[in-house]
């Protein structure tokens, strides 16, 4: 294989590691599952819920790429975008470090309403956001550079709904498995005991990854 | 902010159950007279304990003529809920509002109870202006943070626009402002409480502060002019869906008891008095296909009584009625506990099938003709009044106090402070601790009762305990 697609290889890895790890945060919603699940006394019940968790994570993911896949159609711009991503990425991170206080604002949004609760506590814990260096990563890695724009753009949107879509089946597979492993197995125990604050190593990873991008684009300047 | 949810958060009912039993119990002092502050008193209830059943630490308030009456945590098991997202919130401060001066004390009970300390002081201005609500009374934790319950509106008697809910910061104890956006034709307010992953309070209604502060008004009364009416509400939409007359003779709905477990949508509330008969009753309320529903479920009848044992208040009725003023519901929702403080009665209903309870036990102490002893031969003034029930079920504490005002009316011949304790048998069945006997300090009346790590009163659950 050759440099790029080790780098490609990676950046698909850490599509997927984020995936779970976003999954596994009871904060993205598997105790939901858990919830349902032992409330209808049906199973079915518990894998209906990862539905409207996965469209609601997804479409947060997509609405954050989307449009910076569409910047990228800016070729001779490339480079200050990803490098003006990676900052804000950093940023948030930072933001999130720093106000860690208990949630209020998505308190409001119903129990019935399980796809909006996902899309707006993914949108407010910046999980897309997580994904852009690594999104922007693959763009470059996919396209030479010297293509005509509307192809490009094309090929960039496709990427998008691709690790949108990888990124969300290694979400709710991570989630869906704790969330059926304490609902048939470990107990309800397990949700107040292996629940961690994991907010600090959310803001943490958002931090790193920015700084991993930006350390890459400075590199390559 | 902690890196695990607090130990005393529970997923379910099940769960609190099955936790450590209490070792302290949190019981607010009020002085009736308002000669001296009211107080929080930390009473040790560990049976092992050389101090078993005696106040081990009093907070006094730096102010007079607060009026205690009930209280709560600022966060509670309603933490796990998996739309919060985040547990990550300590069960460590008490919310006490006084009643009569609406003003709200937070009470820090880390690092150890016997050490309790005013954290802060909100003052009743601050409540007025960000609410227009004034009384403070019932105290729950929730999703958008701690949620109060008052009873009074706007103005100097608090008739000014309607009574209703607001809501605190957790953390920061900022008032935020009203809770409801739509309150429908809501216009008295008591007790509430919900089941959160179904989405719906339940409010009840008690009065308007001139019918209750300066004592009971027995014209209002007569003329059925006291709240009997339940209310129903969106929680998350903060909106009025339903409303259930009881009817107009069911004066007083007191204290909403919702089952526990939140895949079982009903719960109870207690009427004080009917004003055709005398009769206390227990209304069971269910929600089915969307709509709730309520009917009576348990009656309470009157004693009579010689005119001599009676105060002037119930002289013309010959007879004592029971004054169903608190009720509580275990943790595994099987037992209903009934506080008569007229007759003096402490009853425990079999509530498995809810709309059939059915009497397993009972207690006599106190009353107003009766006047029970305690089993250690101690007097008890007064009846049994607020009721808490340990978590596992085992425990059932009570204090004697009513109202300042309407303990001297149903009472004139005073009323010592009384906190006493009962076992309860796994099947059922209720006897007084001989052993369990809390000496107030002079010149001040016990109210409710707050058990360390959560209690029946207080915590709400987000998972089913099957």
């Amino acid at each position: 294989m050759s440099q790029g697609d080790w780098t490609g290889a990676w950046l698909w890895l850490a599509v997927i590691a984020s995936g779970l790890f976003h999954g596994a945060n009871p904060g993205m919603g598997w105790p939901l599952a858990v919830s349902a699940g032992l409330m209808e006394k049906s199973p079915r019940a518990l894998f209906l819920t990862l539905l409207p968790l996965s469209v609601g994570h997804l479409l947060a993911v997509l609405v954050i790429l989307l449009p910076f896949g569409l910047l990228l159609a800016l070729a001779e711009w490339r480079h200050d975008i990803q490098i003006a991503a990676a900052l804000v990425v950093i940023g948030f991170g930072i933001f999130r470090l720093l106000d860690r206080r208990h949630p209020r604002s998505l308190a409001r949004i119903p129990p019935t309403q399980l796809g909006l609760w996902s899309f707006a506590i993914a949108i407010a814990h910046g999980a897309g956001l997580m994904l852009v260096p690594i999104y922007l990563g693959l763009c470059r890695s996919d396209a030479s550079g010297h293509a005509a724009a509307a192809p490009l753009v094309e090929g960039n949107l496709a990427v998008a709904v691709l690790v949108a879509i990888v990124h969300v089946i290694a979400m709710i597979g991570a989630g869906g498995c704790l969330a059926w492993l304490v609902y048939r197995y470990l107990g309800l125990r397990f949700v107040s005991r292996g629940w961690f604050n994991l907010d600090a190593v959310w803001a943490i990873s958002l931090i790193l990854v920015g700084t991993i991008a930006l350390g890459f684009n400075l590199g390559a300047a | 902010m902690t890196m695990r949810p607090d130990p005393t958060f529970h997923a379910s009912p099940r769960l609190a159950m099955e936790a450590p039993a209490e070792n302290f119990a949190y019981m607010l002092l009020l002085c009736p007279d308002f000669s001296k502050p009211d107080a929080l008193a930390v009473v040790d209830v560990n049976p092992s304990s050389q101090t078993y059943s005696q106040i081990v630490h009093t907070v006094v308030m730096p102010n007079k003529g607060d009026e205690f009456h009930h209280f709560g945590w600022n966060a509670c098991s309603s933490a796990l809920s998996p739309l919060a997202g985040h547990a990550f919130v300590e069960r460590r401060y008490l919310v006490i509002p006084g009643i009569r001066s609406s003003r709200i004390y937070i009470v820090d009970t880390k690092p150890d109870p016997t050490k309790a300390r005013i954290h802060k002081i909100i003052e009743p201005e601050e409540v007025f202006k960000k609410t227009g609500y004034s009384r403070p009374h019932t105290i729950h934790c929730g999703p958008e943070g701690i949620y109060v319950s008052t009873l009074g509106g706007g103005g100097k008697d608090g008739t000014e626009g309607p009574p209703g809910v607001f809501i605190m910061d957790c953390e920061t104890f900022e008032v935020l402002g009203r809770w409801e956006i739509d309150r429908g034709p809501q216009k008295l307010h008591y007790d509430f409480w919900w089941n959160l992953p179904r989405d719906y309070m339940v409010t009840s209604e008690w009065a308007l502060p001139p019918q209750f502060e300066n004592g009971i008004v027995a014209e209002d009364l007569l003329a059925n002019k006291y709240g009997h009416r339940l209310h129903f509400w969106d929680l998350r939409e903060r909106r009025h869906t339903q409303t259930i007359d009881l009817g107009a003779n069911h004066q007083m709905a007191l204290e909403v008891r919702p089952a526990h477990d939140p895949v079982r949508e009903y719960g109870f509330v207690g009427v004080v008095v009917d004003t055709t008969n005398l009769e206390a009753s227990i209304f069971t309320w269910w929600r089915e296909d969307g709509k709730f529903h309520a009917e009576k479920t348990a009656t309470i009848p009157p004693e009579p009584a010689a005119k001599e044992k009676l105060p002037p208040l119930l002289q013309g009725f010959g007879a004592v009625p029971p004054l169903v003023t608190d009720i509580d519901l275990s943790m595994d929702d099987r037992f209903l506990y009934v506080s008569c403080w007229g007759t003096g009665e402490m009853r425990q209903y079999d509530v498995r099938d809810p709309r059939k309870p059915k009497l397993a036990g009972s207690v006599h102490i106190g009353g107003i003709a009766r006047r029970t002893p305690h089993p250690s031969g101690k007097a008890y003034a007064g009846g049994p009044q607020m009721v808490e029930i340990s978590r596992d079920g085992k425990r059932v504490y009570w204090t004697n106090s009513l109202y300042s005002t309407w303990d001297k009316q149903f009472y004139p011949d005073g009323m010592p402070g009384a906190a006493v304790m009962a076992n309860a048998g796994p099947s059922g069945g209720l006897e007084l601790a001989s052993d369990y006997w809390v000496n107030c300090p002079d010149g001040y009346r016990p109210h409710q009762i707050r058990l360390e790590g959560g209690d029946c009163s207080t915590d709400s659950f987000c998972y089913p305990s099957a």
